[in-house]
């Protein structure tokens, strides 16, 4: 199991792109989401967070996003960047 | 209970009693005569000039439970509304019905309004900003749904007397002392005058408010012989609001990708030849059509016939380039349009009736191809142009559903996915026109025929154009961006925010409160 | 060489359109306007803060949607920056169709990326040559290595990018750009050596579609195969200059016809409107159609009058 060693952050505040933060925690994996399509993915995309950070081996994280209707591979993308950041020493 | 589009109808609702549900497009039957103003005699030596608002609320006896006009030329400049609507408030005079034809974001003081009772409901083609959002979440608020009509529609409705106007306050650009008007001149012109001539007419009392009174007027938009009071104010409405500059052809990649398609498909089925006619509805892409046609022309050596607006400087260009022969103007969109109306003959202004009222001889039934967008569309090409993506009323009725009934050609153009959001759906939020209406949809990564156009749909069968089904190109916006959940929406009769009228009265839907 | 390297050689390149590989909102509608390739920039288009979010996003985009067109990932290069490997790293898994390695001035440069795509190809059980190479050249020892570089490993197209080239020479940019005369042939004459693909440098001045016109007038009577552009406008203008007309295509066809009618009736000595017909003329005259085709126009050749010469 991987762990932050800090705080960081990846994507941009921008149209079709979401802005993630990650920072360690004790334990587990929490989402908090800010999202232009709350409605009619914001669901989905809480749960895409969570499976993203899993896959990639991670535990103990905070992933805040906030997102312009970013597609899913933008989320994954910038969900894997700002864990990438946030392990390096 | 269910209309022919599958929408069920609360018919139980009590501002329901005696309509309607949609039939069909054409399945109007209702005759009759059409209403008019009551018989009165003239004489020698009156005055039409008020020195007041207050004056002109006084003579023409303006009361509790009334229905009072206003157009919207002024579009998000228009002062008339609120100087009008401050004084009646102020007077103490309540449960006020506004029928206006299109509402904008400048009339967001409404709210206050309905708030302390003065205003107690709304009849209008468009809401938008934090009026629609309050009248959509506030059920109940007004003692009876809004009422959403096509301009179309409500001339028929004017027309007929369904939509019975006590007061027109017309705000006009310029008039004359006995109240021959015109949106051509002066500091506010707007251009046409299309709506406004429509209220002056068929209106118990019509009050003018002018910040140009001049000698003569002509030509006449709204003639004297509708008109019984004039006010003179410092200003109808801010200039900056009301015409923009040129509006011009997007930049955006997507839209003209699109427009270039739809102009493609058009040459393609036989359309763009010597003189044929044509709308371009108000949006990035279908302006943007007109450089791709205007091209299409040009390079074939012929010219169309007219065009209908909504005029745009795009329009305009057109015509004076010789693409097409006339432009007929039930509303003006920015001051390069409105110079044109001022200046150019074959540039000929028409009352809403004229352009899109189905029980008059109107010009959306000679339309050979309207472009149109749409905020979404769904698999039976049903769309919707008034509610947003959250149930929000944001939009307008406008010429949608006139225009698509009347083109021999409809063309909805639209992107596939707006940032994440599928514009085709299983089934709109509500229905503004149906999908009879519609033979198109061009989106940027295809085109889809209805499949009651065989014909077309034949006609395209070797075309290098990428044609598809509606499904097909449903599946590909979800295979980019995945299937969204539909809105949730109360059932509670009480809940029901909005009726849709067809532009032949019937009800074509309702909107009902999100539940967030 | 492997059979999908081959083939590779031989696609239709017009226009290969560039697409900052950071920004979503672009690469979304990246394919809409019909560029035979994308390009997805993740070198000079990103700053150095964001090249490891800018592979991740290029990289996730390659994986998710199914892009129309040829797939191609501009990285930073190997050698001369601290980025190239990284970016292999997370690229080329993603299967691009092509690596675009810039600034190329040495074969060996070359070899470095061919080498990785082997790994990843054979790690994943992939064919020899899913993945291949287009080589820029952007300086004058890239021009005077050209020959050897586009022999490389796994080459299939080779670019001039006149930026840093233009620099190298001392001079700038200009109209028409005589300055770029000898790249541009060199180039050329070495792409058809290796039998690969070649494509001209972009063209900056988006707001001037006539000047942009002119230079792919002038690229396509060189030789070329297509262009790079920048903006979206620009597609439709290579298009149309490499469309063949009408004219071009009916004879085409009659050309073709008559020399499948000629190998039917093994007539050895044939004429097309009293002109002699020989093989390089048969093989334009393919060319043309496969263009034509290309660009949504309907050419039909009589039974077994088509050629392969792809």
């Amino acid at each position: 199991m991987k762990h932050l060693v800090k705080a960081a952050m990846a994507g941009f505040d921008e149209k079709n792109d979401v802005l993630v933060t990650v920072e360690p925690i004790a334990s587990g994996i929490e989402v908090e989401l800010k999202s232009k399509v709350e409605r009619a993915y914001g669901k989905h995309i809480r749960a895409f967070i969570e499976a993203t950070v899993k896959e990639a081996g991670f535990d103990g994280v905070k992933v805040t996003a906030i997102d312009k209707a970013a597609w899913d591979y933008t989320i994954k993308a910038r969900v894997l960047g700002a864990l990438e950041r946030g392990s390096a020493e | 209970m269910l209309n022919k589009i599958g929408r069920d109808i609360p018919m139980e609702l009590e501002c329901l009693q005696g309509r309607r549900v949609y039939e069909g497009q054409f399945a109007m039957t209702e005759t009759g005569t059409r209403a008019g103003k009551p018989v009165k005699l003239h004489t020698p030596g009156e005055n039409k000039l008020v020195g007041s608002i207050d004056e002109a609320i006084e003579k023409v006896g303006l009361k509790d439970g009334m229905s009072i006009s206003f157009h919207h030329h002024l579009r998000n400049g228009d002062y008339v509304m609120k100087l009008v609507m401050d004084r009646v408030q102020a007077k103490g005079i309540k449960d006020i019905t506004i029928l206006n034809s299109s509402l904008a974001p400048c009339h967001e003081f409404l709210i206050d309004m309905i708030k302390d009772g003065t205003v107690t409901a709304i009849e209008t083609s468009g809401l938008r900003d934090a009026l629609g959002k309050f009248l959509t979440l506030n059920p109940g608020v007004l003692k009876r749904p809004v009422v959403i009509r096509s301009h179309g529609g409500r001339a028929r409705a004017v027309c007929t007397g369904e939509a019975h106007i006590d007061v027109a306050f017309m705000g006009v650009p310029a008039c004359d002392r006995r109240g021959n008007a015109t949106g051509r001149k002066g500091k506010s012109a707007c251009g046409a005058l299309g709506y406004a001539m429509v209220d002056s007419h068929y209106a118990d009392k019509t009050v003018l408010l002018t910040d140009n009174l001049i000698d003569y007027v002509y030509p006449i938009s709204i003639p004297q012989t509708d008109v019984d009071y004039i006010v003179e104010v410092e200003a109808i409405g801010d200039p900056e609001g009301i015409a923009s500059g040129a509006v011009g052809i997007t930049k955006n990649p997507v839209q003209i990708k699109i427009a270039e398609m739809a102009a493609e498909f058009l040459d393609q089925a036989g359309i763009i030849q010597e003189g044929f006619s044509f709308q371009l509805g108000a949006g990035g892409a279908p302006l943007a059509v007109a450089k791709f046609i205007g091209e299409k022309l040009e390079k074939k050596g012929v010219v169309g016939g007219f065009g209908v607006g909504g005029a745009t400087g795009v329009l305009v260009s057109m015509l004076e380039k010789g693409h097409i022969k006339a432009i007929y103007d039930t509303q003006t969109f920015d001051t390069t349009a409105a110079a044109s109306l001022d200046n150019n003959p074959n540039h000929i202004e028409m009352s809403a009736s004229m352009y899109a009222d189905p029980t008059t001889d109107c010009m959306t039934n000679y339309l050979d191809v309207v472009f149109l967008g749409a905020t979404e569309i769904d698999t039976d090409f049903n769309v919707n142009c008034m509610t947003d993506s959250n149930g929000i009323l944001m939009g307008a009725s406008g010429g949608h559903s006139d225009t698509a009934a009347g083109a021999k050609v409809t063309v909805i153009t639209c992107p596939l996915i707006r940032g994440r959001l599928p514009m085709i759906r299983e089934r709109v939020e509500t229905v503004i026109t149906p999908g009879e209406s519609i033979d198109v949809l061009v989106t940027e990564r295809g085109i889809a025929i209805n499949p009651n156009r065989q014909d077309l749909i034949e006609r395209f069968r070797d075309s290098n154009l990428p044609i598809y089904t509606i499904e097909e190109l449903q599946q590909m916006a979800y295979d980019m961006v995945g299937k969204p959940e539909g809105i949730e929406v109360s059932h509670d009769p009480k809940d029901v925010v909005a009726i849709i009228e067809y532009r032949d009265g019937s009800i074509i839907d309702v909107v009902r409160k999100p539940l967030l | 060489m492997s059979r999908l390297t081959e083939l590779a050689k031989k696609r239709l390149s017009r226009s290969m359109m560039f697409v900052p590989g950071n920004t979503p909102k672009m690469i979304n509608s990246a394919d809409i306007h019909g560029a035979d390739s994308i390009m997805f920039d993740i070198e000079d288009s990103v700053a150095v803060t964001e090249k490891d979010t800018a592979r991740l996003l290029t990289a996730e985009a390659l994986k998710t949607l199914k892009f129309k067109g040829e797939t191609v990932v501009r990285i930073n290069h190997p050698t001369q920056t601290p980025y190239g490997y990284a970016d292999l790293d997370v690229i080329v898994p993603a299967k691009p169709n092509l690596i675009r390695l810039p600034k190329t001035e040495d074969v060996s440069e070359v070899e470095i990326v061919a080498k990785k795509i082997e790994e990843v190809e054979k790690a994943n059980g992939w064919e020899e040559g899913t993945i291949n190479i287009i080589v820029a050249i952007e300086s004058v020892k890239g021009l005077y290595n050209v020959r050897e570089i586009a022999q490389g490993p796994r080459v299939v197209a080779i670019a001039l990018g006149a930026e840093d080239y233009r620099a190298d020479l001392r001079t700038g940019k200009h109209k028409p750009a005589h300055e770029l005369l000898f790249a541009r042939q060199t180039i050329l004459h070495a792409a058809r050596e290796a039998g690969i693909r070649v494509l001209d440098t972009v063209f900056s001045d988006v707001k001037d579609p006539q000047g942009f016109r002119e230079e792919v007038e002038f690229i396509k009577a060189l030789g070329y195969d297509g262009k790079s552009c920048i903006h979206p406008s620009q597609i439709k203008i290579i298009h149309e200059v490499f469309t063949p007309d009408e004219k071009e295509i009916a004879h085409s066809v009659k050309v073709l016809n008559s020399y499948a009618e000629a190998l039917r009736n093994n007539k050895g000595v044939i004429a097309v409107d009293g002109k002699m017909i020989d093989g390089p003329i048969v093989v334009r005259a393919q060319r043309v159609v496969d263009k034509a085709r290309a660009a949504g126009i309907k050419v039909e050749l009589e039974e077994g009058a088509e050629i392969d010469v792809k």
